[in-house]
């Protein structure tokens, strides 16, 4: 084959190949978009990305969130609105900005009263604007940048913790469980995705946890995805650090997590800031040697409530896991219903001031009652997690915890 | 830190990984070499098959090595058929056809699977998965290890095929001159669906070397192909050695780049190397004078 003559000069092969991708790029993005559930009542929009790089995450929310739907439905409906039922109104914002946003659009074409979920920060920025212009009440999923709840928009709900608050938290428990252990863990390496999460958790662990007696190695940052981590867990072991803090999303913490395993790399502790699978029950049943023992401070329903754990074997029997994007939902769309039956109208304003006041205490999550300023609900926390005996326990706070942390790790 | 067993193991991880990007690059050239067009569902084949492999364990409770070896026909016939049946009557013989058709087969593939199997990332867990062999100053998982050697199995055996068997020679044939091989009495569709069956056998084993460590989802593949796609110009497009050799000196590069420069440069070297060989050797390492 060495003397071919190619009818496709280099550059064509080139520039085709950029067009390409383009088009492959923008193509695959191109889903079908709101669906409609049939029959009169209140129209809620539930708004996921349930196509995308994001669409796991997406398609748990949907789950959520329609069935605490379907819960309200089967009580009897909205009862201050003489039992009527709740519409949903299905979207996809297909992992993108853009198209959050389209969906916004047809969903206050469609007239709903409320639009919940988002799931990714940037979704959530952009819906949350777009919702505004139409006065249109909006609740937060999941999405946890602080500036979400920030720009003083009057519709805008965020029912879970935001970024700050969590990663307080988060250092305050890691310092706790450290002094509780006699203080063995003094160095650190962090490992984290490039993009706005992974990076703007890295600085913050950089600025903080110095001040509180840690020592960081190295801050390792990799892009999404990654396929190997070979070297990234060559540098831990060089290193030796006591504490692995990993700040990525699903695929690459467990690809992380294995090479560890695979090279023999165990240091005093695995400790996560919103850890892509570290509280993920999937991650647990997979690969219950790999993930034994890592910690995570992350969104965590309450172990001690029955209704949660009844949600829990609901969901585990449909053989689907209980991941945080589904309870938030559930929660959010509970918080939306009673603030219906306070309301006792699909007016925006009046839903808007029913949100404002609510003082609703989902029986899922440990928050307590609802309180809201400038649309953040001040109960809202996390909960620091660790895989133990092939479950996710809550060591922190003590108030929610069912288990003790094991820390350092046992070799 | 920088002593020199750790720069052996980046190497040697590199060399690991690299072998994976030229088992993906070699199904991309000899499709390109023959057919001279760019396969862009090659990285949503490459993630059908990992479903494929996925399945195949989880169902059948086939080892992932074993299943290569029912997969790899399973992917060709499938390839064949693609090629035979759709790409090739769809294109009316024209190539800029050819690619937007394959275009459209990988939106089509990867939604296809996306419905299917929804969004879930996928992964199995071997017995062997986390077994590796102490070199003492570096551990290198036996999965990849494996991989690696059948690379250059795979690679061989192609070869193999293409200098021996006539339908090798049919392949080579076309490739230089298609107008002549039909006139000698090849049946060029025949060879084009051959050839795209082949290259689609390659994903299928590369596959099967991949899920013990990697995992299935819609988009999987095409972490690869990108990078395949790089492999390709820099080994020399339709060249099979220029595939291998070029596989490995991007993952050893990646590798490099990685652990000096940071994961999110590991890639930055990749696309330099790229545009050095771009401007210095235009037709690629092994690649004809075009």
């Amino acid at each position: 084959m060495s003397e071919q003559k190619l009818p496709f000069s280099r550059r064509q092969f080139l520039a085709t190949t950029a067009l390409g991708a383009a088009a492959a790029a923008t193509g695959s993005l191109a889903m079908p978009a709101v669906l409609r559930a049939q029959g009169a009542g209140v129209k809620l929009g539930l708004l996921h990305p349930v196509t995308g790089a994001l669409s796991y995450s997406g398609q748990q929310g949907r789950v959520g969130a329609t069935m605490a739907v379907d819960e309200i439905n089967a009580g009897g409906g909205i009862k201050a609105l003489g039992g009527a039922k709740i519409d949903p109104v299905l979207g996809d914002a297909q992992s993108t900005p853009d198209g959050g946003t389209a969906e916004v659009e047809k969903m206050n074409s469609a007239e709903v009263a409320c639009i919940v979920g988002g799931y990714a920060s940037s979704i959530c920025l952009a819906v949350s604007q777009a919702a505004a212009r139409y006065d249109l009440p909006y609740v937060v999923d999941v999405g946890v940048a602080d500036s979400i709840v920030t720009r003083g928009l009057k519709n805008t709900f965020r029912f879970s913790p935001g970024f700050g608050v969590i990663a307080k938290a988060a250092l305050d428990n890691l310092t706790t469980i450290n002094d509780q252990a006699g203080k063995p863990a003094k160095t650190v390496i962090i490992v984290h995705e490039d993009s706005l999460f992974g990076s703007g958790l890295a600085k913050l662990l950089n600025a903080q946890l110095p001040p509180k007696g840690f020592e960081i190695l190295e801050t390792i940052p990799h892009p999404t995805p990654t396929r190997d981590f070979a070297n990234v867990v060559l540098k831990i072991k060089a290193q030796n650090p006591d504490l692995v803090i990993p700040a990525n999303y699903y695929n690459e913490y467990v690809l992380l997590a294995r090479t560890m395993q695979e090279q023999h790399v165990r240091p005093k502790g695995i400790y996560s800031v919103l850890g892509g699978a570290s509280s993920s029950y999937k991650f647990v049943k997979d690969f219950p040697e790999a993930a034994r023992y890592i910690m995570d401070c992350n969104h965590w329903f309450n172990p001690k409530s029955a209704k949660a754990q009844e949600l829990r074997k609901k969901i585990e029997d449909k053989g689907q896991f209980f991941t945080y994007e589904l309870y938030l939902n559930y929660s959010a769309i509970l918080l939306v219903a009673d603030a219906l039956e306070r309301a006792a109208s699909i007016d925006r304003a009046k839903l808007t001031t029913a949100l404002e006041n609510s003082t609703f205490a989902s029986p899922i999550m440990p928050y307590g009652p609802t309180k809201f300023v400038n649309g953040q609900n001040q109960g809202a926390a996390p909960v620091s997690t660790q895989v133990l005996d092939n479950d996710i326990k809550a060591i922190l706070p003590p108030e929610f915890a069912n288990a003790k942390a094991v820390f350092p790790m046992p070799a | 830190m920088l002593s020199p067993l750790i720069l052996i193991s980046v190497v040697l991880n590199g060399l690991l990984t690299g072998a994976v990007y030229a088992l993906v690059a070699l199904g991309l050239t000899l499709i390109y070499g023959v057919l001279h067009i760019i396969n862009f569902a090659h990285g949503a084949l490459l993630s059908a098959a990992l479903f494929a492999a996925f399945f195949a364990y989880q169902k059948l409770g086939l080892d992932p090595y074993v299943a290569a070896f029912l997969l790899a026909p399973a992917f060709f016939a499938f390839g064949y058929a693609l090629q035979r049946f759709i790409i090739g009557p769809a294109s009316h013989g024209d190539d800029r056809n050819m690619l937007l058709i394959t275009l459209g087969l990988a939106v089509f593939i990867e939604n296809a699977l996306l419905y299917a199997f929804h969004a879930d990332t996928r992964t199995i867990d071997l017995a062997y998965g986390f077994k590796s062999i102490d070199f003492g100053f570096t551990f290198l998982a036996v999965p990849r290890v494996i991989s690696f050697a059948a690379v250059f199995f795979v690679a061989l055996a192609l070869w193999l095929i293409m200098a021996l068997t006539d339908t090798g020679k049919a392949i080579r044939a076309v490739a230089k001159e298609k107008l002549g091989a039909e006139l000698a009495g090849i049946d060029v569709a025949h060879i084009y669906a051959m050839t795209f069956g082949l290259g689609t056998a390659c994903v299928a084993v590369a596959a099967c070397l991949l899920i013990p460590t990697y995992y299935a989802n819609p988009r999987a593949g095409n972490a690869f192909v990108l990078v395949a796609f790089t492999v390709v110009v820099l080994g020399g497009m339709g060249s099979v050695p220029g595939a291998l050799i070029g596989g490995l000196v991007i993952g050893v590069v990646e590798s490099l780049a990685g652990f000096y420069f940071g994961e999110s440069l590991g890639q930055v070297g990749i696309f330099l190397i790229f545009i050095v060989v771009l401007l210095l050797r235009p037709r690629g390492l092994f690649g004809a004078s075009a």
